[in-house]
C-alpha cells in the first residue's frame, strides 16, 4: 500500500469512490496526472472550504477600502468577514475614507425573510448615503436573499440613478458553486461590468501595470509595489489589496496585467485581454528565485534596456541586503520537510519559497483550486462544466474600441510565449517531486492521516486546523494570516518567512510536551522491604 | 481610525453598522462543543460552518470541530434531506462521535427543512444519538442560538423521573471554559453534586500532550443530559441566556429552576453560593469566606484609582449585566451598557442596577451596535471601555483604555482560561481595570508628575 492508498483505506463505498480521484501521488516527474477538483464536497466530511459569499465579499471585494460593502442578509456573514482577513489598506488622497474598519449589514430579521428584504435594503442604502456619503457601494447577498428573490440588481440600478454613484450588486449566495471559487468569479464579473473602464483616463504611460490577485495580506502588496515602482513601473491599480475603486476605474489604461493569485483573478485577466487588449503574465512574488524570475519576465516583456538594467540593479541590491540572513536561515532550515495546504494558488507559491531555504514539500493541496491550478492551463479545454459551475455566469466581453490597445505585435507575442509565462500557467504539479501526495479539498481526517504518514517538520495551513496540528506535536503556521506577521513577499519578505518558520520549528516549548515523570519515575523503589531506601 | 463616524446621531431603521452580536448557529456550535464526544453539525452552506469554526478557534486558540451538510444550489431547491442523511452516515463512519448535534442555518430555515422528520428517517447506529435545534440566523443572536441548542439536547434526551437525585444542574451560559471551571470549583467547595450543562472546560482548554484527541476529556456526557430530568433543581446562571432552556426542561421533566445573574462580582457570587448552600444545606466554607474578604479588601485598597470613573460596557447581555454590577460595586459609573442581542430584560435589569446604586445619567441599550456606542462616546466620553475585541477600533479612535472581556476576544491569549466569575474572577477583573487606568495615568503623566508608588 502506498501513502495514497493508506489515506483512502479508511473510506468505504461512495466516499472512497469520490475521494480517490482527489488524492494524487506523483510517481514519475513529468507524467501528467489528472486530479478531480472544483467539485462538490461530501456532506459530513470536515472540509476547510468556505462559501461563495466568502470568496466574493471576503476575498475579492472586502479589501477595497474606499467602497462601502453592504452585506444583505442576516447578521452573521457580515460580522465574520469584518476585519478578519489582514488585507491592509491605507487610502490616500484628500477625503479618502477607509471603510475596512466597518461592517455594514441589513441584519435581516424574520419579517424581512417572509415579506421580502428589498425595502430594508433600499432603506439601508438611504441611511448609508445620509451618514457616510460614499462614492461606491457594493451589495453582497447571503443565502436567504436568493431564495426569497430580492432583486438586488434592480436596487443597484436605483442607487446609480438616484445618487449618481458607482454601485454593483453581487448575487453571491453561499450555496452557489462548490466553494469560495464561485464567489471569486462572481466578484470578477461584477468588477468587470461596473468598475473597470468606468474611469476617464487614457492609456499613456509606457510601463503601466495592474497587479491582479494580490490582497496585501500582511503588507505583501506594498512590498511588491515598492520594488515595481523602484524599477520604474507605474502600478495603475491593485486587485484588490489596499484596493481603491477610484484606481480600479482606470485599470483599463495599463499595458500589462500581472497575475499573482491565478485562482481568484484569472477571469479579470482574460476579460481585460478581450475587452482592452491587455496581455497578462503569471508572476509570483513569493520566494526569492520566483521574485527574480517574475521581475526579469516583466523586463523581457517590455524589452527596454533601461528597465532591464534597473531590474538587475534592484535584484542585486535586494539580494545583497538579505544575503547574510539568507545564508543563516538556509543553513538552519535545509533538510526539513513541509506540508502546504492553503487556498487555490498559495500552496504552489510557497513551495518555491520553501525551496529557497532548502525545505522540501512532501504533501500539498488546495481547498478550492480547479484542475488548471494543479495541472496547468493546458487542461482547460478538457474541463467539462458541471451543474454547479454552469450556474456561474460566464462573461464574454467584446473589444472596447475606445480603449483597446495592444502593447505587442502578434509576432512578438508568439515569440515571447516561448520565453516567459505569457498568458499561461503551468500549475503546481510541475514543481512537486516523486512520492509527494497532493490532496484536493482536503478534510480533517486526511490532514491527520497525512501528518501521521509523512511526519512533516512543519505544516502550513489555516486557523481551522492549526491548533489540531500543533496538538499533534507538529509546528503549524497559518498561510492565510501569516499568524499576524509578514510581509512574506519578495526578498525581505522571504527572510520574514524563514525567520517565522525557524521560530516555529525551534520553539523551546516543543521539548516540554512530555512531563518528566512520565518517562522516569519519581517514586523511589524499595527492595527487599528496606524502608526509606 | 473610524474617521467616517460622525458625531451627530441619526436614527437608523435598516442599517446595522459594526454589530455587537452575531448569528444563532455559532452559539449552537459552541454549546454542542460542551457535550462530551459530540460532533456539532451545521445544516447549511459550507461557509457557515467554516466561519463558525474559524471564529471559535480565533477566540479560544483551540480546534473547534464541526461538520456541514455542504448545501449546493440543488439542495437549496430540493431540500437538504439527502445531504443530512449522507452527512450523518459519514460522520459516524469517519469521526465516530457518540452524538451529533445538528443546528440549522438561515438557508435551511428559509427553505423550510423539517429536521424532525429528517432525523426520524435516518438510520442511526446503535448507541449513537442525533439531536437538532432550530437556529435561524435571522432571529435572535448567538446567545439565543446557544440557548436553543441547549433546549434541543434537552428535548431529545432529558428523561422525566419521579425520583429525584441529589444533583443540582448548573447552566453556566455562554461563558469561557475558565468560567465553567471556576463555577465547578465553587460548587465542589460547597460539596454540591452537580451536572454542568454544557461544559466546555476540558474541551476548549485541552492540554497539549503531543497527540491530538478529537474528543478530549471534557464535556457534559449524554448520560448526564439524560439525567437532567431527575435533578433536584436547575441553577440557570444568566437570566437572558439560560432561562429559556431551563423552562424547556421544566416543561418536559417538571424540574424547577432558579434563574440567577451570572456570578460576576460580589453580590452575584454571594447569591450563587447562598443558593447552593440552601439547596444542599451546607455552610459556605471558610476558604470561600476568605476569598470574598480578600476581594472586598482589594477593592477598598485600590478604590481611589477607579471610583467615579465612567465606563462603557458592551457585549453579551448576561456578561454585560454581570460586569455592570461589579463596576457599580467598585464605585464606578457604567455610563453606557450595550448589547447587540435584542432583550428588553437586559435593559430592565440594567436600569434596576443603576437605580439600586443610585447612579444617574446611565443608559442600558439592547439591540444596538458599536457604531451607536461610538457616537454616544463621541458626544459624551468615558474613562474606560470593557468588552469584546471589536471595541478596539473605538478605543483607539477615542484614546480610551480597553479591558477585554466576553465573546469574542480575538486579539489576546490566555483569557479563555481565566475566569470572570466568582470572587477570584472579580479580583482578576479588578486587576485588569485598575491596571488599565494606572497604565493610562503613567502614560499621560508629565515627568514631574510621574509616580513611583501608586
Amino acid at each position: 500500500m502506498n501513502e495514497r492508498e493508506k489515506v483512502l483505506d479508511q473510506y468505504s463505498g461512495r466516499v472512497f469512490k469520490n475521494r480517490k480521484d482527489h488524492i494524487i501521488e506523483l510517481d514519475e516527474a513529468g507524467v501528467p496526472q489528472v486530479i478531480a477538483a472544483n467539485s462538490r464536497s461530501i456532506p459530513g466530511l470536515m472540509v476547510n472550504r468556505g462559501c461563495c459569499y466568502a470568496g466574493c465579499k471576503g476575498v475579492v471585494l472586502g479589501p477595497i477600502a474606499d467602497a462601502v460593502v453592504l452585506t444583505h442578509g442576516p447578521i452573521g456573514c457580515g460580522f465574520y468577514s469584518w476585519g478578519t482577513r489582514r488585507n491592509k489598506a491605507k487610502p490616500e488622497g484628500e477625503g479618502a475614507k477607509n471603510y475596512l474598519q466597518y461592517c455594514f449589514s441589513t441584519d435581516m430579521q424574520e419579517p424581512d425573510i417572509v415579506f421580502g428584504g428589498e425595502k430594508k435594503l433600499r432603506q439601508a442604502i438611504v441611511e448609508i448615503m445620509e451618514i457616510f456619503q460614499p462614492k461606491c457601494i457594493f451589495i453582497c447577498s447571503t443565502c436567504p436573499v436568493g431564495l426569497i428573490g430580492d432583486d438586488i440588481q434592480a436596487v443597484a440600478r436605483w442607487v446609480k440613478s438616484t445618487y449618481k454613484i458607482a454601485c454593483a450588486a453581487f448575487s453571491c449566495e453561499g450555496y452557489k458553486g462548490v466553494s469560495q471559487s464561485a464567489g471569486h468569479h462572481i466578484a470578477n464579473n461584477g468588477l468587470m461590468k461596473e468598475i473597470i473602464g468606468s474611469g476617464q483616463a487614457k492609456n499613456s504611460k509606457k510601463f503601466a501595470v495592474n497587479l491582479l490577485g494580490e490582497y496585501n495580506i500582511g503588507g505583501d502588496g506594498w512590498e511588491t509595489e515598492r520594488l515595481l515602482k523602484q524599477i520604474g513601473y507605474e502600478v495603475v491599480s491593485v486587485f484588490t489589496g489596499d484596493g481603491s475603486f477610484e484606481k480600479m476605474k482606470n485599470a483599463h489604461t495599463a499595458n500589462l496585467n500581472l497575475v499573482q493569485c491565478h485562482r481568484s483573478i484569472n477571469y479579470i485577466a482574460e476579460m481585460m485581454k478581450a475587452k482592452y487588449g491587455i496581455d497578462w503574465i503569471k508572476v509570483n512574488f513569493i520566494g526569492i528565485d520566483e521574485t527574480i524570475r517574475s521581475l526579469r519576465s516583466l523586463a523581457i516583456y517590455f524589452d527596454d534596456a533601461g528597465l532591464k538594467q534597473r531590474t538587475e540593479e534592484v535584484i542585486a541590491d535586494e539580494l545583497a541586503a538579505i544575503e547574510d540572513q539568507r545564508q543563516y536561515y538556509r543553513s538552519r532550515l535545509t533538510g526539513y520537510t513541509a506540508g502546504v495546504f492553503v487556498g487555490g494558488s498559495r500552496s504552489h507559491h510557497y513551495q518555491n519559497l520553501l525551496l529557497d531555504f532548502g525545505i522540501k514539500t512532501v504533501i500539498a493541496g488546495y481547498e478550492f483550486a480547479h484542475r488548471d491550478d494543479y495541472e496547468g492551463r493546458e487542461v482547460l479545454p478538457d474541463i467539462k462544466p458541471d451543474a454547479d459551475s454552469k450556474n456561474i455566469e460566464q462573461l464574454s466581453p467584446v473589444a472596447d474600441e475606445a480603449h483597446y490597445h495592444l502593447t505587442l505585435s502578434k509576432e512578438r507575442f508568439a515569440e515571447l510565449q516561448n520565453e516567459i509565462d505569457l498568458e499561461t500557467y503551468h500549475g503546481m504539479f510541475r514543481e512537486m517531486a516523486d512520492g509527494t501526495v497532493t490532496v484536493d479539498d482536503f478534510n480533517h481526517y486526511e490532514t491527520e492521516k497525512l501528518i501521521e504518514l509523512f511526519q512533516p517538520d512543519i505544516f502550513y495551513s489555516g486557523i481551522k486546523d492549526k491548533y489540531m496540528i500543533q496538538k499533534s506535536g507538529t509546528p503549524s503556521r497559518q498561510l492565510h494570516s501569516y499568524d499576524y506577521s509578514g510581509p512574506y513577499a519578495c526578498f525581505t519578505g522571504a527572510i520574514n518567512f524563514a525567520r517565522d518558520t525557524y521560530m516555529s520549528i525551534s520553539a523551546p516549548a516543543w521539548k516540554y510536551l512530555t512531563p518528566p515523570w512520565l518517562v522516569s519515575s519519581t517514586l523511589e523503589g524499595s527492595i527487599g522491604g528496606t524502608e526509606n531506601a | 481610525m473610524l474617521e467616517a463616524t460622525p458625531k451627530e446621531i441619526k436614527t437608523r431603521k435598516a442599517l446595522r453598522v459594526n454589530p455587537c452580536k452575531t448569528c444563532e448557529p455559532v452559539g449552537a456550535l459552541y454549546a454542542a462543543l460542551g457535550v462530551h464526544r459530540c460532533m456539532p453539525h451545521s445544516h447549511g452552506s459550507q461557509g457557515c460552518c467554516s466561519y463558525h469554526r474559524t471564529f471559535l478557534s480565533r477566540h479560544f486558540k483551540e480546534p473547534a470541530i464541526a461538520t456541514t451538510s455542504s448545501f449546493t444550489e440543488g439542495a437549496s431547491v430540493f431540500g437538504g434531506g439527502s445531504n443530512l442523511k449522507t452527512a450523518v452516515k459519514n460522520i459516524f463512519d469517519i469521526y465516530n462521535p457518540d452524538i451529533i448535534a445538528v443546528h440549522t442555518t438561515c438557508l435551511s430555515e428559509t427553505i423550510g427543512d423539517d429536521l424532525n422528520s429528517y432525523i426520524e428517517s435516518i438510520d442511526i447506529p446503535e448507541g449513537k444519538v442525533v439531536v437538532h435545534a432550530n437556529t435561524p440566523s435571522y432571529a435572535g443572536s448567538h446567545i439565543v442560538g446557544f440557548g436553543n441548542m441547549m433546549s434541543g439536547f434537552i428535548k431529545y434526551l432529558a428523561e422525566k423521573s419521579q425520583a429525584k437525585t441529589d444533583q443540582i444542574a448548573i447552566f453556566p451560559g455562554f461563558v469561557n471554559p475558565g468560567d465553567m471551571r471556576e463555577l465547578k470549583r465553587l460548587a465542589k467547595q460547597m460539596q454540591v453534586h452537580y451536572i454542568m450543562f454544557p461544559d466546555t472546560s476540558g474541551v476548549l482548554d485541552a492540554p497539549n500532550k503531543g497527540h491530538y484527541e478529537m474528543y478530549p476529556q471534557g464535556g457534559t456526557t449524554v448520560a448526564e443530559i439524560r439525567g437532567l430530568g431527575a435533578v433536584k433543581r436547575v441553577l440557570a446562571l444568566g437570566e437572558v441566556t439560560c432561562t429559556p432552556p431551563a423552562m424547556v426542561l421544566q416543561a418536559k421533566c417538571g424540574v424547577n429552576f432558579t434563574a440567577l445573574p451570572l456570578p460576576i462580582g460580589i453580590e452575584a457570587t454571594d447569591q450563587y453560593l447562598m443558593e447552593l448552600s440552601r439547596l444542599v444545606n451546607t455552610e459556605v466554607s471558610d476558604s470561600l469566606t476568605e476569598e470574598r474578604g480578600q476581594l472586598v479588601d482589594v477593592i477598598l485598597d485600590a478604590q481611589q484609582n477607579f471610583a467615579k470613573k465612567t465606563v462603557a460596557i458592551y457585549g453579551d447581555p448576561d456578561i454585560v449585566l454581570g460586569l455592570t454590577a461589579f463596576v457599580l460595586e467598585m464605585g464606578m459609573i457604567p455610563k453606557y451598557i450595550l448589547t447587540g442581542t435584542k432583550s428588553d430584560l437586559f435593559s430592565k435589569r440594567g436600569e434596576a442596577l443603576f437605580a439600586k446604586f443610585g447612579v444617574s445619567g446611565c443608559q442600558a441599550l439592547n439591540n444596538e451596535d458599536l457604531f451607536t456606542l461610538h457616537q454616544l462616546i463621541k458626544n459624551d466620553g468615558v474613562d474606560l471601555m470593557i468588552g469584546t475585541t471589536h471595541g478596539k477600533y473605538i478605543a483607539r479612535a477615542e484614546d480610551i483604555p480597553l479591558v477585554r472581556a466576553g465573546f469574542p476576544v480575538l486579539d489576546r491569549y490566555v483569557h479563555s482560561y481565566m475566569p470572570l466569575v466568582g470572587y477570584r474572577g472579580a479580583m482578576r477583573l479588578l486587576e485588569m481595570i485598575c491596571n488599565a487606568l494606572l497604565d493610562r495615568r503613567d502614560r499621560d503623566a508629565a515627568d514631574e508628575d510621574f509616580e513611583l508608588v501608586m
